[in-house]
């Protein structure tokens, strides 16, 4: 049924990383995604692997969910690899006709494919374990600072999670004006491209007036229910960090010390 | 609790210039007086400005003429506005376009949040009014999961969590099915009984006026009947003039009367009807 859709890709469980607050999570994935790029030997990988397998045994999110996410890069990583096997500059290994593949190819093309399946698991995991809410959540506070900068961050985190609600919706509503359309004649799947893009003009316009609509009735909902804004407003839910937040942030720093000073000790 | 003195409300349509095209009139010359603890019914065929009556208690909506009051305060007073707010809460007509939250407590929640309520307390208020309501069992379902009626409930108990003097219901059962309709009355009729709120529900269907204190009947603007259902409902050929319909077994009763059987006017429920045809076989 399209109103059972779940944005993201959130899997169901309960272990420490769902439990984890979700500022953690997105500082974790974002300090994960840098040491992707700091990490440039072999050890570094290995460190960044087995970092990635505990998270990944700790979430309790089945492999093959993760790697499920995987099918929908794979030409993408052909491509990189494809293009860093034979246009990085080099010693030559092996030449045919105008394709030459050198040493540094070869390993530059690994390195890559390695950093691109590590940056997509590891993100996917925060999405696999945080609900789209809590993410928005976090990302408010997180960006409080940018306040300061005149940045509306209250607003955008509520536009966000108001997106979130109306999709389920928006989705069935498309779904019934497709239905009344079809009825009366209309054809969305057969015809050209451009023709089918056509005919897709009225199916968007109903949508779009019956959004601002909704869009209006809910901005008089809100402020019926005393909405001003971020400003002297509490929190239902409120983000408090737990020992177990602040462990994981301690063995974010461990992980990232780690890779710094691999780095270094080899080079 | 609620006032309106010379109310006046006029919409302005515009051209693309913005001069002035024409001037509709949707609330003309309306003087209310609603008691604490009320349980008061407004109906309207579509267009007979109930719903921009309603827009006032709340201060969405600003008169054009007269005045507002809700429980003492001018509601063109900006420094009361958030106030007004809290004490005058307002369920609306399309229960999907009214719920906030992803989760049902978290929508609750919403509008102790707004207001600045500390954590536990908000917690507290949610639990109380989803349980006034009979909802707790889903507070943790998303609300795309639920049926019209339970949607509505959950927009009454978002309400109530703002611990309001006086709600007011917006046509709250026009997209509902006959059984979504009798569960949002049922809540209605419970808070005004057991919680003491004053209740102004705005309705077009008959069957849900008749357990009201007092009933308006408005048409293009005006107020143009009061009185108790009774006293509405005898007057069955007047509200045929402003289009409106009476309860099924108020009209069975008129016409029965009009036939020649000795019933009084204003039968408003079946029980009431069994009773007096009892009395004329014997």
């Amino acid at each position: 049924m399209l109103r059972d859709i779940t944005l993201g890709q959130y899997y169901r469980t309960e272990s420490v990383i769902h439990s984890l607050d979700p500022r953690v999570k997105l500082v974790a994935t974002f300090a994960f995604i840098v040491s992707l790029f700091v990490a440039n030997n072999f050890i570094g990988y290995v460190i960044a692997a087995l970092f990635l397998a505990m998270v990944i045994y700790l979430s309790k999110v089945p492999p093959k969910f993760i790697f499920r996410g995987m099918k929908t890069i794979f030409f993408l990583l052909l491509l990189t690899m494809v293009f860093n096997l034979f246009l990085t500059p080099g010693t030559p290994i092996v030449s045919v006709w105008k394709f030459t593949i050198t040493q540094e190819g070869l390993k530059m093309a690994a390195m890559m494919a390695v950093r691109l399946v590590f940056l997509i698991t590891g993100s996917s995991l925060m999405t696999l374990t945080t609900t789209p809410n809590h993410l928005t959540d976090g990302l408010e506070r997180l960006l409080r600072p940018l306040r300061l900068f005149k940045v509306p961050v209250h607003e955008i985190s509520m536009m966000m999670s108001i997106a979130l609600r109306f999709i389920p919706i928006l989705m069935e509503e498309t779904d019934k004006i497709m239905k009344a359309q079809m009825a009366r004649g209309a054809d969305f799947e057969s015809g050209s491209l451009i023709k089918r893009a056509k005919s897709l003009v009225p199916l968007l316009v109903p949508l779009f007036i019956s959004a601002f609509r909704r869009a209006n009735d809910l901005a008089m909902a809100m402020e019926a229910r005393c909405y001003k804004g971020g400003d002297g407003r509490t929190k239902m839910k409120p983000l408090i960090y737990e020992k177990r937040d602040r462990l994981a942030y301690l063995v974010i720093i461990l992980y990232l010390v780690l890779i710094v000073v691999m780095g270094r000790i080899l080079f | 609790m609620l006032r309106t003195d010379k109310l006046v409300f006029e919409y302005i349509r515009r051209d693309e210039e913005g001069n002035v095209e024409g001037i509709t009139r949707a609330v003309d010359n309306v003087n209310l007086d609603v008691k604490p603890g009320e349980f008061i019914a407004i109906l309207g065929h579509n267009g007979s400005g109930k719903s921009t009556l309603a827009k006032h208690f709340n201060a969405l909506l600003y008169p054009t003429e007269g005045e507002v009051f809700v429980d003492g305060m001018n509601t063109e007073d900006d420094s009361h506005l958030w106030d007004i707010r809290q004490e005058a809460g307002m369920v609306f007509q399309n229960p999907d376009n009214q719920i906030i939250g992803q989760v049902v407590e978290e929508d609750v929640g919403f509008g102790p949040e707004n207001m600045g309520v500390p954590t536990q307390e908000i917690w507290e208020r949610v639990e109380e009014s989803l349980k006034t309501v009979g909802m707790l069992q889903f507070r943790k379902s998303s609300p795309n999961h639920l049926s019209g009626g339970q949607k509505q409930r959950v927009s009454i108990a978002g309400v109530i969590a703002m611990h309001p003097k006086c709600i007011i219901f917006d046509e709250p059962t026009a997209m509902l099915d006959p059984n979504g309709r009798k569960e949002v009355i049922r809540a209605a009729r419970a808070l005004n009984q057991v919680e003491n709120i004053t209740i102004i529900l705005i309705t077009h269907y008959m069957e849900e006026v008749i357990y009201a204190d007092r009933v308006f009947v408005m048409d293009k603007g005006h107020v143009e009947m009061t009185g108790t259902p009774r006293e509405i409902f005898s007057q069955v050929d007047r509200l045929k003039e402003l289009r409106l319909g009476v309860p099924q077994v108020t009209l069975l009763a008129h016409e029965l009367k009009k036939a020649g059987l000795p019933l009084p006017d204003g039968v408003l429920t079946r029980e009431e009807f069994v009773e007096e045809l009892k009395k004329i076989k014997r």
